[in-house]
């Protein structure tokens, strides 16, 4: 019942918005729409918390430690972004850079992107999961050129093929893991997808086509998540959108991606007994998070500031799952978690400002703070927060990560140390001259939401002095499960 | 039973001398009837032949003897080519003395003093000529290895009259990797006979011959030999190609008279059909320029480079 | 060499067709003819997949058989057609490799799949299961076609002609993927192709061009 109406809502809601999307009434369904699927994501979460594993649908769908806590995170940074985006859309409205028409389109897409990920995230099924990663990225294209500008285009385009081409990729890499799968479960058809069935098996499943699927699958999902070299769609797609679609990309959709990612490297490695995934994944975890982390310098837009930024903890949390084992895997979970949570209220932070300057070009954003003290203020804690400085969450997850890492992987600390300071002075420099100093902000009629932001900074806090024991418990039988190391 | 094979050896030749400038005359009159023209007798090649051989010879003065032997050795190699294919019979006598990559470097050979011949005298035509001539064979070349190389992966033999013999007897496969090889080898076969769409045979336009560039300095019983050479080259051609691809017909083994004797009337129905297939090509084709023959020849090399990894992987 | 039953040589028959129209595709300019080759493509597919459903008697491939037929033979040519006469985009000449240079390295290709493909076949248990290294072929031609083009519509042909590639893979190696997921992924292409006809005149509407020439202004560092 619940697992029904977590899918069913946003779907439902998809259906509805694109009837009633452009009423003046509409952001706020939204919302209403979005706090309908939280709560069925913490009424499914409860029981869980009962009930232990469960699956619906002839094992179809299942929910585990491991996504769980990814769907109430998702349901939950759905709601937060439905209503930071209803001050925000009202003011793109005014300022003309969107039609009414397009504000339907908008809030139709935006339930069914949240639908598609909850999908990808509940499935037991390989197929499906590969289905419903495409349809995010479908349904995210058109939202990418809401403006409609010559860059929004460039930026969909690119979206739309790289991510296609990538995603190609992975349905090629799911065929292998069925071909595999069939050799060993029969060729009963709907089994053999089934995650928890191979999940069963996976120690007999044929170790060459398995490495080779994972190539496939890891370059194909890679590509979601932003994995260098395959990044470059994703500054674009984040800089060019709508912030709302900005935070929910970054904050979302690459958890969505790694999920993937994580799922079928369970499978291999199992299968494998051989170091290629975890290398696989710390390599261009590694790559990211260094690449990122030096073209942080040469950004001047602020959203594709922190989309870099987001290549590079999505570097960490590869990384992390690369090495494996219970802390390396404990310690990733729980950056998936903060980092959502951070980035996302960087991006409404970062989108009031710059609809307040009327330009995402950092140089013209100054002295957020006189004017806007909330803003300005949310803007630095969750910079800061995203850093790594304590007592925000980010500093826990990291240092966890970077302490496995030195006993490890001692070659890689270094490495990541340098990074992560490199990044720490790109960011934190540009933020400072934005909130502080000489104003150039005006005022805007609407007032911004920024409950969001600091619910999400207020809940990064918390992970980071103390984390509720039955998340901790998951988060470790999550651990358990995705093994390694 | 050795008098039947140098029998049947010196049939194949006679009958190959015979049967080229015949089948020459064949396509040139299909040609005619397809473009609506009126057709000159099948017989003109023969008849520009003898016309020929009854002319006193003008020799070039700077011509070295290279120039002078040359169409002898043009003439000879394609006449041993014509002894080793298996048009009639595949129980030749030479045919054990050469396989099929021999006969590759036989047709090279010719080519080579061919365009040295042409280059000899110092025209301008001539030296144009034999350029291109070597650019052609220089690309069909490898095309023409690889069908070869399918046909004897099919077959585990490079020796032309035992493929021919398995690729008869084996049971009859729908087989992809024959079929691309067959279309390589047409463009091989039309290119290196100076057909269209690589050179038109039937004009002496400057700027866009290759063959006829070559010949322009001989005169008499010399050019009467290398147009027959010419003539024999084409049907060699044909023979190779029905060997490969159409081997149903010839003699297989140990064979009376009478065996062949329908081998060699299939080989008149084969010829009878392939003139009007190859003169259906031409006239459906257009001359392409010079330089887009690299790109014709690329294609046949990739139709049998195809045909050997289909080969490779399906195994038919 | 044994012979193979007549069923399976010509679904080997209509491999090679695959592939030799991949190379096609490679090798083609004009925009409309691609499209027309996509619609072969799909058309080959759509006769291999009935013949493997009669020979197999899988009933879910005769359904998979009439879902290539609606969606890439019908459907996705007529809606691409259309998008070609709206948008006047006819030619596709500014290849990234002169024709030849790309056939050769489409050659090079092939080679890197068969060798790919060789794990897979051995494990496959199909009686079809050679035609996998045709598949993957197909695919990586795809995707040399859509990395060599300049022109938007001839990369989407060839991200269509790579969805091809997989389903034959799939097909060639299990007799094809669960019902549910085949459904899933023909509903994102069309959905996909749906989207990106809405793009496309989003993209003409800016720049009175389809030329992807005009898309390369986001740099890293801007």
């Amino acid at each position: 019942m619940e697992f029904l109406a977590l899918l069913g809502t946003p779907l439902a809601g998809a259906l509805a918005l694109a009837w009633f999307g452009a009423r003046r009434r509409a952001p706020e369904a939204n919302a209403a729409l979005s706090l309908a699927t939280l709560a069925a994501a913490v009424a499914l979460t409860v029981r869980v918390f009962g009930a232990g594993n469960l699956t619906f649908f002839h094992e179809q769908f299942f929910i585990d430690p491991f996504n769980v806590f990814l769907v109430t995170l998702t349901a939950l940074v759905g709601f937060t972004t439905s209503m930071f985006s209803r001050p925000y859309m009202r003011v793109e409205l005014d300022h003309g850079r969107i039609s009414a028409g397009r504000l339907r389109l908008y809030h139709s897409m935006y339930q069914l992107f949240i639908a598609t990920m909850l999908l990808a995230l509940t499935t037991n099924n390989l197929g499906l999961m590969w289905v419903a990663m495409e349809a995010a990225t479908l349904s995210t294209v058109l939202l990418v050129t809401l403006y409609r500008t010559p860059a929004s285009l460039e930026a969909g385009w690119k979206y739309f093929i790289l991510c296609g081409v990538g995603i190609a990729q992975a349905l090629f890499g799911t065929i292998l893991l069925y071909i595999a799968a069939e050799k060993v479960l029969g060729a009963e058809g709907v089994s053999a997808l089934l995650w928890t069935h191979l999940n069963a098996v996976k120690a007999q499943l044929e170790p060459r086509v398995l490495s080779l699927a994972f190539v496939f699958l890891l370059v194909g999902y890679g590509t979601k998540v932003g994995l260098a070299p395959l990044h470059n769609w994703l500054p674009d797609a984040h800089a060019e959108g709508p912030t709302p679609i900005s935070a929910v990309l970054s904050g979302l959709l690459l958890n969505v991606a790694i999920y993937a990612v994580v799922r079928c490297k369970i499978l291999v490695e199992g299968s494998l007994h051989s170091p290629l995934p975890a290398q696989m994944l710390m390599g261009f975890g590694m790559l990211s998070v260094v690449l990122a982390s030096f073209l942080l310098w040469r950004q001047r837009d602020i959203k594709r500031l922190f989309a870099y930024s987001s290549i590079e903890h999505m570097g960490i949390i590869a990384f992390a799952f690369g090495m494996g084992g219970a802390i390396a895997n404990f310690a990733a979970l729980l950056h998936m978690t903060v980092h959502s949570l951070t980035k996302s209220a960087i991006f409404f932070a970062a989108g009031h400002a710059a609809q307040k300057s009327g330009t995402q070009i950092m140089e013209r954003i100054r002295g957020l703070v006189t004017v806007s003290p909330t803003v300005g203020w949310g803007l630095m804690l969750g910079s800061l927060a995203i850093l790594g400085m304590p007592p925000f969450g980010v500093f826990a997850s990291e240092f966890l990560i970077l302490t496995t890492a030195m006993r490890e992987q001692p070659w890689a600390t270094p490495i990541l140390l340098i990074a992560l300071g490199v990044a720490f002075a790109a960011i934190f420099g540009r933020v400072q001259s934005m909130v502080f100093g000489e104003t150039t902000v005006k005022r805007l009629p609407h007032t911004p939401a920024l409950l969001p932001v600091f619910l999400h900074l207020a809940l990064v806090l918390m992970l980071g002095l103390f984390i509720p024991p039955y998340l901790a418990e998951w988060y470790r039988a999550a651990a358990r499960m995705i093994g390694g190391g | 039973m050795m008098t039947i094979e140098w029998f049947t050896q010196f049939l194949a030749v006679a009958a190959a001398l015979a049967a080229a400038p015949l089948f020459l005359g064949w396509v040139n009159q299909c040609r005619a009837w397809l473009q609506n023209r009126r057709a000159p007798s099948v017989l003109l090649v023969y008849r520009g032949i003898r016309k020929l051989f009854h002319k006193d010879a003008a020799v070039a003065e700077p011509a070295s003897r290279l120039f002078i032997f040359t169409p002898y050795i043009v003439f000879g190699t394609m006449v041993v080519a014509a002894a080793i294919i298996p048009s009639v019979s595949t129980r030749l006598p030479f045919g054990t003395a050469a396989d099929a990559i021999a006969l590759v470097g036989l047709f090279a050979t010719a080519r080579v003093f061919m365009s040295l011949a042409a280059m000899d005298i110092g025209t301008a035509f001539g030296s144009m000529g034999a350029r291109r001539e070597m650019m052609v064979g220089f690309l069909a070349e490898p095309a023409l290895l690889m069908v070869i190389f399918v046909a004897s992966l099919i077959s585990m033999t490079t020796a032309l009259p035992v493929i021919s013999e398995r690729l008869a007897t084996q049971a009859l496969t729908l087989s992809p990797s024959l079929a691309f090889t067959g279309v390589a080898f047409t463009m091989v076969l039309l290119a290196e006979n100076a057909r269209i769409p690589i050179d038109n045979p039937a004009t002496h336009l400057e700027l866009t011959m290759i063959h006829e560039a070559m010949l322009l300095e001989y005169s008499a019983r010399h050019l009467a030999l290398l147009e027959w050479a010419a003539a024999l080259k084409l049907l060699n051609y044909a023979c190779i190609g029905f060997a490969l691809f159409l081997p149903w017909g010839a003699a297989m083994g140990e064979a009376g008279p009478p065996a062949l004797l329908t081998a060699v009337a299939f080989l008149a129905l084969k010829l009878l059909v392939a003139g009007v297939a190859l003169a259906l090509i031409e006239t459906l084709s257009a001359k392409l320029r010079v330089f887009r023959a690299p790109q014709f020849l690329a294609t046949a090399y990739l139709f049998a480079s195809l045909g050997l990894l289909v080969h490779l992987l399906l195994g038919a | 060499m044994t012979a193979q039953p007549f069923v399976l040589q010509i679904l080997n028959a209509l491999a090679a067709l695959l592939l030799l129209l991949s190379f096609a595709m490679l090798a083609q300019r004009r925009v409309v003819t691609l499209v027309n080759l996509l619609a072969l493509q799909g058309a080959v597919l759509c006769a291999a997949t009935l013949l493997l459903a009669w020979r197999t008697g899988e009933a879910h491939l005769y359904f998979s058989a009439a879902l290539t037929l609606c969606l890439k033979v019908a459907f996705l040519p007529w809606l691409l057609h259309r998008l070609i006469r709206r948008l006047g985009v006819y030619w596709d000449t500014d290849t990234l490799l002169d024709t030849t240079g790309t056939m050769l390295v489409g050659l090079l290709v092939v080679v890197f799949a068969f060798g790919l493909a060789q794990p897979i076949s051995a494990l496959a248990s199909t009686a079809t299961r050679s035609a996998v290294g045709i598949a993957v072929a197909v695919i990586l031609l795809a995707f040399l076609t859509m990395i060599t083009r300049r022109k938007a519509m001839s990369q989407v042909v060839g991200f269509l002609s790579m969805e091809n590639g997989l389903f034959f893979g799939a097909m060639s190696a299990t007799y094809g993927m669960p019902m549910i997921v085949e459904l899933g992924v023909a509903l994102d292409v069309l959905v996909a192709m749906l989207v990106l006809g809405v793009f496309f005149f989003q993209i003409r509407e800016q720049f009175d061009s389809l030329d992807l020439e005009h898309l390369q202004s986001l740099k890293e560092d801007r």
